[in-house]
This record gives structure tokens, sequence and C-alpha cells, in this order.
């Protein structure tokens, strides 16, 4: 059934690999110094992964670097994981510890499904924006860093002296810090060199991890399509400037061999899956107003929605775009509205007058950090509870969450579908790590029946009636405007069958009882989620949503080292999968991982009576009533796998 | 003269599927006060549809919240009562991809004026298909008496119980005061007549049709609107070819009368900020601002084979081809 989809497309995907072989980590190169040993003949070092980071001011260009370094080893047949570091504003002021710009990609020979830990090599603009990622602890101890000299020699005594003081400051922390000339070097090719440098460091970047140079021209080639020979060429040319320049300068050169898939594989980010799933979905009408991390989403949509005479209505507001959703619904196939956290909020009202009238409704909600305003670029997993209980009265809704790029894409079709079959609201939680990562996965077949069947327009049978619940199942029929006989008054007022206010007591507690038995009704339909790791042992990590590829990392560290350790990854969270409790019953101790708030047991005045739990923690404590232990961060950053293998660890002691 | 059996058959059944007053009525009796005026817009409302013979089965009634808003209860048609304020955005949604419903809105003066007032704002720049009904009664009449932004200065409510505070919102100023408006009329219950006319006029217009109509409420305003009752000078009928024409009998009465070409804004204007004598007529029309459902529906065909082959293009920006 429809609920199934999200396990088949599961399943679709290539087998989860384990990595077999032992981490290389970072090899030091063999001569340390400036980057000014000439090596005729460089020893290239074997990898099994590595995580990079490119970062600049903004506007300097060092995202479009990352992004192509992700698509070029991509295609080289690397499994990847691009993230994105964002600054909260738009312009911040350049050279400061607060505005790194740019990405971060892991490479590794296999599949990957997360950021992964600390990074190894690290190209920065500027020593500043570097500080900002030193002092966030994104380094790994001993990492390569390639930071423009420039700074060295600036007119500016200040900009000189910091810059000096920061290399003195990075050297003595052991990192392995290479002085490039980027500037100097680009200024050979480009007036400006601020536009480009970021290709020179696309160029060094494909000589050091050995990527086909011609596969990143023809990545130049296909980026700037749009702006034509004019600026693919001198890009070009800076690419292999970089390129020789790095061949001739530094002495490290790494390999990471690509276990090369067999299938094609489609790169994205989780926004542009998801909007490419409200595409496939059927879903006509997607209602939005802006808020990031959403926004990028219904950006990409209303690029191709249009073409196939779809609509992205920009509303005045939040609810607007809600009741607009609504109203389309009502009258037509079921509608999506895109949102994150601040807008659920203004939202509410609205869903919960869809789950009284029973009108179908997709709601995404991609998360930010909160509460208020927040942190409105960074991730969070802190809206489970006001998805599921965040409206007023008892408005039950299904609540599910993708934890993978691929499933941003069919849990869009997998919620229309749900929507459609029980008139229900479907609200689906992603986060700004999923909206703004990308990760290769199996590109998609089209499916006919993936979207919605027309709408029904055909004559009503007298005296049918729009609320006639099933008593089992309690879904009601749906009349939609247009459909003869069908006439009838729908209303967020308690109503009896026949759609009539309800003034008897009865009546209101029979619609309750019924809209909540849809949710029974569809939790049956749903399959037990399989356990990752160890079928049985010492500790089980739950986790939902984005968390998904570092929680199984950790869980595989730890096995390695002997811990009987599994997880299970919820995708349904309300209502949740059968046979959970039962898998719960095989461990010693369970805990949920989570992106989220969870207070310490270790704080003065916290104990058991004042705990406050995780949100994901709390709801199973309360259904399943095993003592749930949580753990969580609200960093604004995805959680490393490195970090919960610690806490894992920690608990296994 | 006689017919012959067949012709007989042949007007029976055309009379049969004439649609009658009875047809748009539901089977629930209005629950409103008794000298409510919302029966006269409902009265105006059935008669209109039977007039223009609307299929009930394509008419759809959005409302908000509010003694106005269980207006839809009453037709029978299909209906749509809503949330507090938010009648005109679930409407917009209704007619973005279904052109082939008429899609009427009532809302009261707080529902549209105050907690809806950003959608109304909007909506008039939309200029959407529909026809939307304001009844102002000048106060809060489900909640029992608080002031609305359209009440009277000075008027005791539960919530300003020595007056109310400031000076009333002019909805007509507001409506005419924001850009791609495209037609505003001003009824009032009492002249059925005229009310009547005015539902007509904004239901034959194309685009977002707005008519304030003064709605009397015996219940919390019992003699409000008694001076407008009483003397027929302080109301000034607005008469045009373009607008509506008043009867011989009508004309006895209503003698204050403004010849007004509707599609003249700055007149339009200054007409609706005059507050005694009320100006009751069309108010402006303009048949050429675009629709914003017009402008966002799409030439293409919505077929499974359009997204599929729209999404494998898609797709193919973005994929990865095994290397050979
Ligand atoms: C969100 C929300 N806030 C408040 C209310 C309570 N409420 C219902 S109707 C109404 C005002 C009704 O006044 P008006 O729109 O002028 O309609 P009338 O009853 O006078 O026809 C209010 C405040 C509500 N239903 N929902
Ligand atoms: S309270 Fe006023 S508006 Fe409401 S039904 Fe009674 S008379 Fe009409």
């Amino acid at each position: 059934m429809e609920s199934q989809l999200l396990d088949e497309s599961r399943q679709r995907k290539q087998a989860r690999r384990v990595p077999n072989k032992k981490r290389k980590g970072t090899s030091k190169p063999a001569k340390k110094g400036k980057g000014r040993s000439p090596s005729a003949k460089k020893s290239v070092v074997t990898l099994s992964e590595h995580v990079v980071e490119i970062i600049s001011d903004s506007g300097e260009g060092a995202q479009r670097c990352g992004q192509s370094f992700g698509s070029i080893a991509a295609r080289m047949g690397n499994g990847i994981w691009t993230v994105e570091i964002i600054p909260a504003e738009i312009r911040p002021p350049a050279r400061s510890v607060a505005g790194a710009s740019g990405n971060r990609i892991r490479v590794a020979s296999g599949p990957v499904d997360n950021g992964g830990d600390e990074a190894d090599l690290v190209v920065a603009f500027n020593e500043q924006v570097l500080l900002g990622r030193v002092r966030a602890k994104e380094l790994k101890p001993g990492c390569t860093i390639l930071m423009e000299n420039m700074w060295r020699t600036d007119p500016d005594a200040g900009v000189a002296k910091s810059y000096a003081k920061a290399y003195e400051e990075l050297t003595s922390a052991g990192y392995d810090v290479h002085e490039i000339p980027m500037e100097v070097e680009c200024l050979k090719y480009v007036p400006d060199a601020r536009r480009g440098k970021n290709m020179f460091a696309l160029g060094m970047l494909c000589s050091i991890y050995s990527l086909d140079l011609q596969m990143a021209r023809d990545q130049i080639a296909f980026v700037f399509a749009k702006k034509g020979a004019k600026v693919i060429e001198p890009n070009q040319e800076l690419l292999d400037a970089g390129h020789a320049w790095a061949e001739a300068n530094l002495s490290f050169k790494y390999e990471i061999p690509a276990e090369k898939a067999e299938v094609p594989q489609i790169v994205v980010n989780g926004n542009i899956a998801l909007a490419l799933g409200v595409l496939a979905s059927g879903m006509e009408v997607c209602a939005m107003y802006p808020i990031t991390p959403a926004t990028s989403a219904s950006h990409y949509l209303s690029s191709i929605f249009e073409k196939v005479g779809c609509v992205v209505h920009q509303a005045e507001d939040e609810i607007a775009a809600c009741t607009f959703a609504i109203g389309s619904s009502y009258a037509g196939k079921c509608s999506v509205t895109i949102t994150s956290g601040p807008g659920l909020s203004l939202k509410q009202e609205a869903i919960g007058f869809a789950v009284m009238a029973e009108i179908p409704m997709v709601v995404v909600d991609v998360q930010r950090g909160g509460p208020s305003t927040g942190q409105p670029t960074k991730v969070e997993q802190g809206d489970l509870l006001p998805a599921c209980f965040g409206g007023h009265g008892d408005a039950p809704k299904v609540v599910m969450a993708p934890s993978s790029i691929q499933d941003c894409f069919y849990s869009m079709i997998t919620a229309r579908k749900i929507a459609e079959t029980f008139h229900m609201v479907v609200v689906v939680l992603t986060d700004a790590s999923l909206a703004t990562s990308q990760q290769p996965f199996p590109r998609p077949q089209f499916n006919e029946n993936w979207v919605a069947p027309p709408v029904d327009q055909s004559a009503v049978s007298e005296n049918a009636m729009p609320y006639d619940w099933d008593a089992r199942i309690g879904v009601a029929p749906r009349f939609t405007p247009g459909q003869p006989q069908g006439m009838h008054c729908l209303t967020g007022l308690a109503h009896d069958p026949s759609s009539h206010v309800a003034y008897d007591p009865e009546i209101n507690e029979e619609g309750i009882r019924h809209r909540s038995q849809k949710l029974a009704a569809f939790q049956k339909t749903l399959k037990t989620p399989k356990v990752f790791g160890d079928e049985e042992g010492d500790l089980l990590v739950i986790g939902w949503g984005s968390t998904r590829g570092a929680i199984e990392e950790a869980v595989t560290r730890v096995r390695a080292e002997g811990g009987k350790v599994g997880s299970l990854h919820l995708s349904f969270l309300q209502p949740m999968a059968p046979g959970i409790k039962e898998i719960l019953s095989r461990f010693t101790q369970v805990m949920t991982v989570e992106n989220t708030w969870c207070d310490s047991l270790e704080e003065e005045l916290v104990d058991e009576s004042n705990r406050r739990y995780a949100g994901l923690a709390l709801l199973l404590r309360a259904r399943y009533l095993v003592d749930i232990d949580c753990w969580g961060e609200v960093k604004g950053q995805p959680i490393k796998p490195g970090s919960i293998a610690r806490v894992i660890r920690e608990k296994l002691k | 003269m006689t017919m012959s059996a067949p012709a007989t058959n042949c007007l029976m059944k055309l009379m049969d599927n004439q649609q009658t007053l009875e047809d748009y009525k539901s089977d629930i009796s209005p629950r409103w006060c008794t000298g409510c005026g919302n029966n006269a817009i409902l009265a105006a409302m059935q008669k209109l549809c039977r007039t223009e013979q609307l299929p009930q089965e394509k008419t759809v009634f959005v409302s908000g919240i509010g003694c106005s808003s269980r207006f839809p209860h009453y037709m029978n048609t299909y209906g749509f009562h809503g949330i507090h304020g938010r009648a005109l955005p679930i409407a917009e949604g209704v007619k973005m991809r279904r052109p082939d419903l008429n899609v009427f809105v009532t809302t009261g003066d707080g529902d549209c004026c105050s907690i809806g007032a950003a959608h109304w704002i909007h909506a008039i720049r939309y200029n959407m298909d529909m026809t939307v009904i304001l009844h102002d009664n000048l106060v809060y009449g489900l909640t029992k008496m608080q002031a609305s932004p359209t009440s009277p200065r000075g008027l005791k409510t539960n919530t300003s119980p020595t007056g109310a505070y400031l000076e009333p919102l002019n909805p007509l100023t507001a409506t005419l005061g924001v850009s791609n408006v495209s037609f505003v009329a001003q009824g009032v219950d009492w002249v059925p007549e005229l009310l009547y006319d005015l539902i007509s006029e904004a239901f034959h217009h194309k685009g977002f049709s707005f008519v304030r109509v003064l709605q009397r409420c015996p219940e919390f305003m019992p003699d409000t609107f008694d001076p407008w009752l009483q003397d027929a000078e302080k109301t000034l009928l607005l008469t045009h070819k373009e607008g509506i024409q008043i009867s011989p009998s009508l004309s006895k009465v209503y003698k204050n009368q403004e010849l007004h070409d509707p599609s003249d804004l700055n007149r339009a204007r200054e007409i609706a900020s005059v507050l005694d004598p009320i100006p009751v007529g069309v108010l402006y029309r303009n048949g050429s601002v675009p629709c914003y459902d017009d402008i966002r529906r799409s030439e293409t065909p919505y077929t499974p084979e359009v997204v599929g082959t729209a999404l494998n293009e898609e797709f193919d920006k973005f994929t990865i081809w095994p290397a050979q």
C-alpha cells in the first residue's frame, strides 16, 4: 500500500555499504612546507575517503567551487555528500570570523549518507573565515590547510598583522598550513581575481585528488552554459592554471578510487529532490510564503511547474498559503504547502481545519533552528511535537520524515497518496541539512501511477452523505464541487454525516472517533522498520529524519570495536509502525539521538522528575512505557557520526 | 390554442429543468435573529442564482466565521464555511484550478476588515474572478457585541464600554485605494431591489467584485441605521447606464441621485469618502484589469505524459551516467 512506497524506494537504493577497509585517515605529505617543493615524482596516496572544505567570504564563489568539485567526484563514480556552509547574513562583512561561506564535500570510494566528521583538507580565501571554522572545531587535528597568502603583504598593516598572527596560531596548533599565492597566480589570467579564484582552487583540488581534468572542464561548461563561451573559457583557463600550479608546487597528491555506480544517478540537494517529488506526485498547486531554508524548493519548483500547467502561488503570508492550498485541495487534487518552523506555527489553525473537514493536504516543514527566528540557515529537529500536536484540539494527522535525499523525492509521492486515500493532512518533516546537502541516488523511473487521478466529477448517488464515515476505518467519501447531487456545506464546526452543524453531543464524539480511526487504519498498512546493525544487544539507538546516515555510521564504527549496538530509524512518527515495542524489548538500553535540545541528567537541577526529553524520546516513552534515554545537540550543524559514536561508547560503559 | 401532446411534454420538461428559488435553499432554515439584514442578502442571492440558473454543483459559497459567515449553510450549492478571516485565500485556492466554478464569498466586517485585512488587500490586487459580499453590520455579532473596525466612533460595546475609541475604517475607500481594484459597489439590506441589482452587476463583472452591504443587526445595533431608513435624503443613489438603473417608483422615494460614471476612479473615491449621505450603487468598474487566475492559467494540458516528460528533462540535467 501507499506507505510501503518509502520502503520500496529504500530497497531501490543501492545496498548500504559497510566500510570494510579501515579508514586510512589523513596522510601527511612527505615534506612539510610552503608548497614550494616541486616534486618531479609525487607519490600518490590512496585514501578511502576525505572531507574537504572550501571557504571564502560570501560572493567569492567558494560554494560553486565546492559544488563543482562534488559533482566531478560524483561523475567519476565516487560517493559524495556535500554540505553548504552558509552565513546567516546575505553579505556579512568581508574577512569576518562569522562570515564563512562555502561547501564541505565528503568524498569516498563507495556511497556515503552523511557529511562525516571534521575536515581533512581546507581551502580558505582568507584567514578570518578559516579561524571561524577552527573555532567551531570543524577541522581534524593536523588538517591540511591551503590558504590564500595575499594578506601577508596587504597594504593595510592591520590586515597583514592579523594574517601573520593567524598563521602562527594555526601552525603552532599543528595544522599543516600551505600558503598559496592564488591572487597573484589568477591575476596572470584575469584582471579581477575575485572572479575566478574559485576555479583556480577547483583546479588545485582536481590535481590534489587526481580528478579527471577534462571532466572538470566539462563541468565548467555545464555550469556556465547559459553565459556562453566568454565566461566558460576564462574559467576553464583558471581551472587549468590551478591544476598546473598544484602539480608543480604541491608535494602531496591523493587518489580516492571510485567504486563505479552501475545505474544512472542524479545529484541534487534535498530541496530540489522535494520539488521533483512534488512534480512526480501529481500535485498541481504549491502555495507558499518565502522562508529559509524551505524557499529554494519553491524556487526550483517555480522554474519547472508552469511548464506542466501547474502553479506555485506565493501568498501574502503563511496563513494565506495554507488556506489557499486547502481551497485548491477541496476543489481539486491534493495540494502542498512548503514552509519552515515559524510558518508551521502560523498554519496550525488552518491545518486543524483541514483535519476537521477532512481535506487532503501535504504540509512540508523544512526545519530550522528555533524557537522564533532562531537560526534560519541552520539545522535542527525541533518541530516534531508541534507537527504532531501543534494545533488546538484533537487533530490527528500523519507525520513522516524522509531520512535521505532520495527519500525527499519519494516522500512527496507517498504523502500525496496517503493524504488522498485517507482525506488527511500529511506533514513531512525535512530539515536544513537535507535541504542543502547533495547525495547521488539512482535516477527514478517515472511511473504514471505516481500521478493523482483526475478529479472525480461524476454524479453522487442520491441520498449519499459527504461524511458517511466507514464505521471501521473512519474514511468518508469526499464530494468535490462539480459533482452533481454532492452539494453540502463543509464546515469546521462539529458536524454530522450530512455535514450539518452538530448540536447533538453524541455526534461530536462520533466525528472525533472516526477521524482518529483513520490513523489506526493507516497504521495497519505500515511495515515494521528494519533494525540496522545488531538485532539485539546492549543498546538500541533510535532516530528520525536527517540523522540516519550519521547514526548508522556511528553504529557501524562501534560494532567494529565489538559493541553490541543496533539502530532503528522511523519514517513514520505519527502513527508509528507496528512491531516497535518488540524491537525495544531485545535491547538492554534504548536511547534516541536527535538534533534537538534535551536536558542532561548531569545538570545540577535536572532529575527524572523534571527532565525535558527530546521529542521522539518523549513520544516513545509515552507509547511503549520503556525507560528511553536521549541525547541531542543544537549546534546548528548536522550531528557528526564521531559525536554519536562517542555517546554510544559512553552509554555502553 | 391547444397543444399537441409532445409539445406539452417538451414544455413540461423545460419547466422541469428550470431551477426555482426553492432549489437554491438548503434544507436548513436560517438561524439569524428576526429582522437580521443577512436574511435580505440571502434572499437576493437565491434570486440571483435562480435568475442566472446557476448549476448548484458548479457554484461554491465560501465564508469565514461570524453570523454572516453561516450563509453557505443556507444555500443548496457547494458551501465552504471556513475559518475566521480566511475566506478570501480559501476562495482563491478554489478558483485557481477551477475556472468552471462560480465562486462567491460572504464575509463580515470583522472577518474581512480586521482578522482578514491582509487577505482582503491582496485579494483586491489578485483580482480573481469572484463575487464578494461584505456583510457590514458595524459590529461583531457572533461573539456578542465587540467593536469592529467599522464601528462608529463612540459606539458603546463590551470592549469599549465608554464608546469606541477610534474613527472607523472605510471599506470603500480602502478597497478603492488598492491597485488592480476592478469593481466596488455599496448596497443596503433594506432596499432589496437595489441590493439584487448590485449583486447581479457584481456577478456579471469579471474579476474581484466587491459589494459592501450595510446590514442591520437588530440584536446589537437596533437603531444604528434608523436615520437612513427614515430620511431618504441621507442616501445618495448612483445611477449610470454603466451602473444601475433606478425604477420610477424608487426614484420617487430616493430623490438624492447622482449620475456617476463608474469608470471615474477619482470621483468614485470622493463619493466613497463621504459618510453622509451614504452612496448606494456601483462606485467603480473596470473590466480591463487582468485576473490572476487567467494570468496563472496555463495552456498546457495536464497529463501524466506531460509530467513524465518534464520530469525526465529535469533528471537529465542532474544525471551522472555510468561510465561505459
Ligand atoms: C481565530 C479566531 N479568533 C476569534 C474567533 C471568534 N470570532 C468568531 S466570529 C468573530 C467576529 C465576527 O464579527 P464579524 O466578522 O463582523 O461577523 P458578524 O458576526 O458580525 O456577522 C470572532 C471574533 C474565531 N472564531 N477564530
Ligand atoms: S446578532 Fe446581529 S448579525 Fe447576528 S444574527 Fe443577530 S441580528 Fe444578525
